[in-house]
Formats: structure tokens, sequence, C-alpha cells
């Protein structure tokens, strides 16, 4: 447990460390603010009856962040340290594969949280200014919260998978971005398809990552999708733990 | 325990996919002792090491670190070494002694004896002055040291430390090795290095490693005796350079000679015995026979360097004569 610890909170403040971590919070705001100027926008027109964190959602950098921001977060996590070769003397301390992986994921995914805070902020500054408290659900601003966490879960898991897999922090992150843009995807395929009943299209439809986070975001807790991420996540972990294990029998 | 074997390998094997890195190889070392592993680039060592360090498993053969199975309990054993890896990697964005705590904490040490621990192992590398400057900044010399007090953080009973000098300049060389000295009796210490004068000074034993197999291990004396039974003697002779060559060729004893020009008159004559014999009355007396100027004549005593050459040879020649 005090490896865990140890190794989290080392692995958290590398990103404040170095200016990675600044970067990509500077970058996430501005898109962020770009998102808010949309949703400012959209409300000095007509009247609407979705809650502001929808409004949020459906502008196009939504999904930018999303999905761009895991893979920068975690292709460091262990490309870097095979590359400089800390890997070797974090490996020869008493300390288990399953403890640095799981530290490892807990602090991006940390990192991550902190990341998305200025939304909070920009959520703060309408509710201020508006005069209908209704406006602004606190539970709408919950769900929105959690599928943001969750899918970041299985992004970061699939970004902790490919920054194992190899010793460039560039492969890295393209690897990571190739999968959860693909999974991504998958969403547009489902709609593509003719015929909604075909099992195709309905096993697609689990997948449906843009229509699943629609629904965390009008403020709809569906658990399957919640099943699907967190079970997604564990799977991607595991994977992470049989790359690290790896050296010791490739 | 204070006594007993430290480290025991037994017909060890490691292989890559396409090649055998290191090949049945058995050695143990005592506690206390300081043992270098010799070996060119690519001998093997650094594989040896890793496995010794639980980074890597064996193909086979088995591998016991104070009696404890380096795949079986190898939490337990990692508990009790200290490994520096090559290249000394470092996390460059730590200042030193957060770097120390850091690495203190992961082998498991309290709050309290990490911070402890932490400025004892500064104080004897000598980077308490630099124990707030950033890893990144410090010179090559300095990030050696503080590989080393890594490596010592835990009061480790063994220390691995693979090529601990390189890249160093003769006066750093010089004051890691003085560490490495100092470390000996409450440490049992494991180096590796291709540079021999660094082994002939600081190890008690070597082992002498190509192509994955043990040459020679053994005392430095140990060694010397190895090579004993091809013994040279070299005599500066003041003669015709045609006459000596002859005499050499004519006197059966001789295996083999070499003649060079020395100043003046003299020439240089290298001559191997055959079967270990002490050639130097053989050279004397025909020497004052014929009547030549003789005005030194020495029986080499092997460097390690003559050892390390003989016993990394025979392949050499194999290659060359294919």
């Amino acid at each position: 447990m005090q490896a865990y610890r140890t190794l989290t909170r080392r692995e958290l403040a590398r990103y404040f460390l170095t200016s990675t971590g600044y970067i990509i919070i500077a970058a996430v705001t501005f898109l962020i603010g770009f998102s808010f100027v949309v949703l400012l926008l959209k409300l000095q027109q007509d009247s609407t009856l979705m809650p502001v964190t929808e409004l949020f959602y459906i502008t196009p950098f939504f999904w930018l962040i999303l999905l761009l921001a895991p893979p920068v977060i975690t292709m460091r996590l262990f490309a870097l340290e095979k590359f400089s070769g800390t890997f070797e003397t974090l490996m020869t301390t008493p300390v288990s594969d399953l403890q640095v992986v799981l530290a490892k994921f807990t602090a991006a995914l940390i990192f991550y949280v902190v990341m998305w805070l200025p939304l909070l902020g920009c959520v703060l500054i309408v509710r201020h200014y508006t005069s209908d408290p209704a406006a602004l659900d606190a539970g709408a601003l919950g769900t929105t919260f959690l599928g943001i966490v969750l899918l970041g879960c299985l992004f970061i898991s699939l970004g902790c998978c490919a920054s194992a897999l190899t010793r460039s922090q560039g492969v890295a992150a393209m690897l990571s971005l190739m999968l959860s843009v693909s999974l991504f995807l998958l969403s547009f395929l489902a709609k593509e398809l003719p015929g909604t009943s075909s099992w195709q299209a309905q096993a697609l439809g689990f997948f449906s990552l843009v229509e699943q986070m629609h629904d965390f975001a009008r403020g709809i807790i569906d658990t399957r999708p919640m099943v699907l991420y967190l079970s997604l996540t564990a799977f991607f972990l595991f994977l992470t733990l049989r790359a690290v294990e790896s050296r010791r029998w490739k | 325990m204070r006594n007993g074997l430290m480290i025991q390998v037994a017909n060890l094997t490691k292989r890559y996919a396409g090649h055998t890195a290191v090949s049945n190889i058995s050695f143990t070392v005592e506690r206390g002792e300081i043992v270098g592993l010799l070996g060119p680039n690519g001998a093997g060592k650094s594989t040896t090491m890793r496995i010794l360090a639980c980074f890597l498993p064996g193909t086979s053969g088995t591998v016991r670190i104070a009696g404890l199975d380096v795949f079986h309990q190898s939490d337990e054993v990692r508990r009790r070494i200290g490994y520096m890896p090559e290249n000394n990697p470092l996390h460059l964005d730590m200042r030193v002694r957060e770097y120390l705590k850091f690495r203190a904490r992961l082998k498991g040490l309290s709050r309290k004896q990490s911070r402890g621990r932490g400025d004892i192992v500064m104080e004897q590398c000598g980077i308490t002055d630099v124990s707030r400057r950033i890893i990144g900044q410090l010179s090559k010399g300095y990030r050696q040291r503080v590989g080393l007090a890594d490596a010592l953080v835990n009061e480790p009973e063994l220390l691995i430390l693979d090529e601990p000098t390189i890249g160093l300049d003769p006066n750093q060389i010089r004051s890691v090795r003085q560490l490495i000295k100092g470390l000996a009796g409450n440490h049992t210490v494991l180096i590796s290095t291709h540079i021999l004068p660094e082994a002939e000074m600081t190890c008690n034993r070597m082992v002498i490693m190509y192509e994955g197999r043990i040459m020679a291990a053994g005392t430095s004396e140990n060694l010397q005796r190895l090579m004993s039974n091809t013994n040279q003697v070299i005599a500066e002779i003041a003669a015709p350079l045609a006459d000596l060559n002859e005499c050499w060729a004519q006197t059966a004893e001789i295996q083999q000679f070499d003649v060079s020009p020395a100043e003046g008159e003299y020439f240089r004559c290298a001559l191997t015995a055959r079967n270990g014999l002490d050639l130097r009355p053989i050279v004397y007396s025909l020497a004052r026979e014929r009547g030549w100027y003789l005005r030194e004549l020495t029986l080499t005593r092997y460097s390690l360097e003559d050892i390390y050459v003989h016993v990394t040879r025979p392949d050499e020649e194999k290659e060359e004569g294919a």
C-alpha cells in the first residue's frame, strides 16, 4: 500500500514538475472556453429545453478533448520509464507489477479529473448570471461528470496499455489515439447499418459512446454503459499488467 | 547469518529469442566480498546482474541471494539488494533529497527512516551539498553518486553495480572507486566492468566472462598461477640481430621468441619458455658463453590484462583461422 501511494504521488507530481501538465491543462481550458462561447451564443438565441450540460456536450469541442487528452496524459507512463531505463530501477524495488500499473492509472485519472475542472468554472458562471436556478440542475451536472470520468477510465486504461507496449512515447500516443478514435467511430457505424434490428447493429449499439455520453449529459444514468466502461477498463488494465510482466517471459 | 554465502548461482542459463546470453554459469560470492564481473561488451555481465536483481528470470538454473530464491522469493530478495543498472538511470526532474526519499519509501522504509537514511547516504556519497539541486542539472560524477546513494539507501546486504564508473573522468573514477572500497565489510558488492585496472584495484576476487560463459574465476594471484605455465622472460642484449635469432631458434627450451630493437646496440628479446621453465639462468649462461652484454633480465608477471586476453582469446583465434 505504501509503495502504491508513493508511486501515485510521484506520478501525479511528475505532471506538475514538468511543463506537460500545464500545457495539457492550458489546451483543455482553451477548448472548454471555446465551447463556452458557443454555449453562450446558443443561450442568447431561442429558448431551449436542454440542460446547460447537454448544450455543452453537443459542441464539437467536447469529444475533441475527450479523445485527444488521454493519449497525451498516458503516453509517458511506461514508455518514458522504459526509454530512460528507470523502469529497471523501479522494478527491482520490492513493488509488485500490479501496484505499478494501478498507481500509474490512478495518477493519470486524477490528473484527468483535475484537467476537467475548468468546465465546472464555466458552469458556475452560467449559474451566477441566470435568474432561473432550474437552468442548472446539480443532478445533470453530476451525471455529466460521471460520464466524463467513466469514459476517462476507459481511454486512460487504453492509453496505459499502449504505453506499456512500447519504448517510444510517440508510438504510444498514436496507438492509443488510433484505438480510442476507432472505438468512438463505432457509434457512427451502428447508425449507418441498415435495419436497427440486425444483430450487427445491436452489437455495435452497445458501443455507441456518443449516444451513451449524450444520455449522461442529459442527466440519465444507464447502468449498461457503466458496466461496459468499467469492464473495458479492467480488461485494458489487465492487458497492461500482462505487458509489464512480459519481460519475464519474452 | 554474518558468514556464509551471499550469492549462489548454479547452472544459470538465459536465452533470448535467437541467442543465448548466459550459458550454464555457476559461481558463489561470500558475505563481505567485493567481486568483479569482468568481460568484454556483450559477454553476458549485464544479463547476469539483471537476473540477480530480480529484473529478469533465468531460463534455467537457480540463483539464491542470502539463501533466498530470486524467482520464488523475489520480494524478499529485492528488499535485501541495492542495484544500480548500467548508465545509471535517474528521474532527472527531481531534486536529489526528494529522489532519495522517494526511492527509500518505494523500498519499504518508513517516512522517518527514509529521511534519516537519505541524510546518511548523502553524507556517505558526498552529495549533501547538492541535496537541493535538480538531478538533471548535476554533472555526471554527481549523478553517479546519486545512483550509488540510491542503491545504498535501504542498507542492502548485497550491492549490484553495473559499470559504476563508465563515462567518468579519472578523478571521478577515483572517488567512486574509493567509495566502493569503503563499503567492503558491511556490504557484499558485485561490480561489473570491462576496465581491468578498476577490477584489480577494487575487487578481492574476479569472475571473467566471455560469450556467456565463465572463463576464469579467482583472486588476482590465483589467476596469475593460471598463467604460470606460459612464463615469459624479457632480456635486453647487445649482439648482432642474426646471432640472436639463430641462438634462440636453436635453444630447445624456448618455445617462442620475439626480438625488437631497443636503444643503441641493444635488442629487446621476449622469450616464452616451454613447460613453464624459468629461462633466466639459461639466457644468462648463453650470454656469458658468447660474450654478449646483458643489461636486463626479467621474468614478467602477468597483469590481469594478459590473463583477460588469454582467456578471451581462444575464440578469436578460431575466428581468424576460419
